[in-house]
């Protein structure tokens, strides 16, 4: 047998290797390969060094304290899970949005490759609208979160339920979005969405009575990670292309009809 | 290294694990507490090694068991409560590490590796150096990994945790990537060969060093 490569070595000593008799039986003989296997090992062991702190005994009972909050009574089967209003209410939306789309498509005809862009066109543009709202909603969560304060002066806690219910709306819709503009190409809004997917999670599983300073941290990631400026960005952006792809007074009249079916 | 295998009381916790589960969906919240202390521990060691940090290693373990407490309907009884919580919390944690590289990315500048390595004074100190000086050049050396550990691409760094800390089955680590068994093995070979890279250097140092240390 030929010296083992550094990957067979690898393979060998993470216990994947195919070949596992051949390279013991080499490895016997060949003091090379020992030695490049030595120096592998060294690695690997220094790494086993690495201390995982130990969280505690009651490590589970804090977790279910943490979470148990923020369960629901019950979970609910898997078949139960396409009935939630929710998840009704975003795919309503995305079927609205496919018909609207089979509709333009009717109206605009088939067959030479004109008409294909403009169906492409029209069907970018009812995504253009859909989003634009959607980022529209979610700006207007996240700046009245960032502004929220207590009621009164008295109280400690400040009640964010509101903007959490709203933000678990959102969050269905902007993960289909998200994905039809990862299908359509779009990653720079798909990014953004992904961004925004984020905050809506974090707001959304957290407590929805939370304190100040808490109401604080949740201020300061809002900021960190820029979301307001992106989505007022893409916002803008999308306005632009809303306008540059102006459609055919027909084409018009759909979406027009979409806005108000969503 | 910790390796998962099956024994009977693996057996045992999984059957346990599946009545756990029908009582939590049969409407019986508190059956989930079950699950989550049993399994915490485990999940909090996976996240920690991904995480590389106690308090996002933390909030990935809640997280992973709110997901897995709503998703619980879609889990197949005949499944391992375990692996699957496992699995969603390695899925969260790519995730969330990939969110924090690109923060990270826009805040902070890379570290430059002469910077660590040649210019460190306490990398130029002599093999046989006393103790306290040992103990840095330890310390040190853990400083090294965890720049190594986070200088892995998300996938990387899974393939490299699940198998080599936590034994996870190539299978296992395949459908937490998300890729076919033959990446998921490539995944793990250059993580490692990644590691092999940047560390050896230090860790043939320090291993001379304590030799040494040994012999005085």
């Amino acid at each position: 047998m030929k010296h083992t490569t550094e990957e067979e070595l690898i393979a060998y000593r993470e216990g994947m290797s195919v070949m596992r008799a051949e390279i013991a039986e080499h490895l016997k003989g060949c003091e090379k390969c020992r030695a490049e296997l030595e120096r592998i090992e060294a690695v690997l062991a220094a790494l086993d060094t690495l201390p995982v702190p130990d969280p505690g005994d009651d490590y589970g009972r804090r977790v279910w304290q943490q979470i148990a909050p923020h369960l629901p009574e019950k979970p609910v089967r898997w078949w139960q899970s396409w009935f939630e209003p929710k998840r009704l209410m975003a795919l309503g939306a995305v079927a609205a949005l496919v018909i609207a789309a089979f509709l333009i498509g009717r109206h605009t005809g088939s067959g030479s490759p004109d008409v294909t862009a403009t169906k492409e066109q029209v069907r970018e543009r009812i995504l253009v609208v859909a989003v634009g709202e959607h980022l529209g909603r979610s700006e207007m969560m996240l700046v009245e979160l960032s502004n929220a304060e207590p009621n009164s002066p008295t109280q400690k806690k400040v009640n964010i339920a509101a903007e959490q219910r709203r933000a678990e709306d959102l969050l269905d819709e902007n993960r289909l979005y998200r994905q039809t503009a990862l299908e359509q190409g779009d990653t720079a809004l798909a990014s953004v969405l992904d961004d925004l997917e984020r905050v809506l999670l974090d707001v959304a599983h957290g407590p929805d009575q939370v304190t100040p300073a808490q109401l604080e941290k949740i201020r300061q990631k809002i900021e960190a990670r820029g979301i307001l400026f992106k989505v007022r960005v893409v916002s803008k952006e999308l306005q632009e292309r809303q306008k540059a792809t102006q459609p055919a007074p027909a084409q018009d009249n759909s979406i027009k009809l979409e806005r108000n079916k969503a | 290294m910790v390796r998962m295998q099956p024994s009977v009381d693996t057996q045992v916790i999984a059957d346990s694990d599946a009545v756990a589960v029908e009582r939590t969906l049969a409407g019986e919240r508190d059956a989930y507490r079950i699950l989550v202390e049993r399994h915490s521990q485990n999940v909090f060691r996976l996240a920690y090694r991904m995480a590389g940090n106690q308090h996002d290693a933390e909030e990935i373990v809640q997280e992973a068991f709110l997901r897995a407490y709503q998703k619980l309907g879609q889990f197949a009884a005949r499944a391992n409560f375990g692996t699957w919580v496992y699995r969603i919390a390695a899925n969260y944690a790519i995730d969330r590490m990939r969110q924090k590289k690109k923060e990270d990315a826009r805040r902070v500048e890379p570290l430059s590796t002469e910077d660590n390595t040649e210019n460190d004074p306490v990398n130029k100190m002599p093999d046989a150096a006393p103790t306290p000086e040992r103990l840095t050049q330890s310390l040190e050396l853990r400083k090294h990994m965890e720049v190594a550990l986070a200088a892995l691409s998300e996938s990387e760094r899974t393939a490299f945790v699940m198998r080599h800390w936590e034994g996870c089955g190539i299978e296992e680590i395949a459908a937490v990537l998300k890729s076919s068994s033959g990446a998921a093995k490539n995944t793990v070979f250059r993580a490692v060969q990644k590691l092999r890279q940047a560390l050896q250097p230090f860790v043939g140092r320090t291993t001379q060093a304590r030799t040494i240390g040994t012999e005085l």
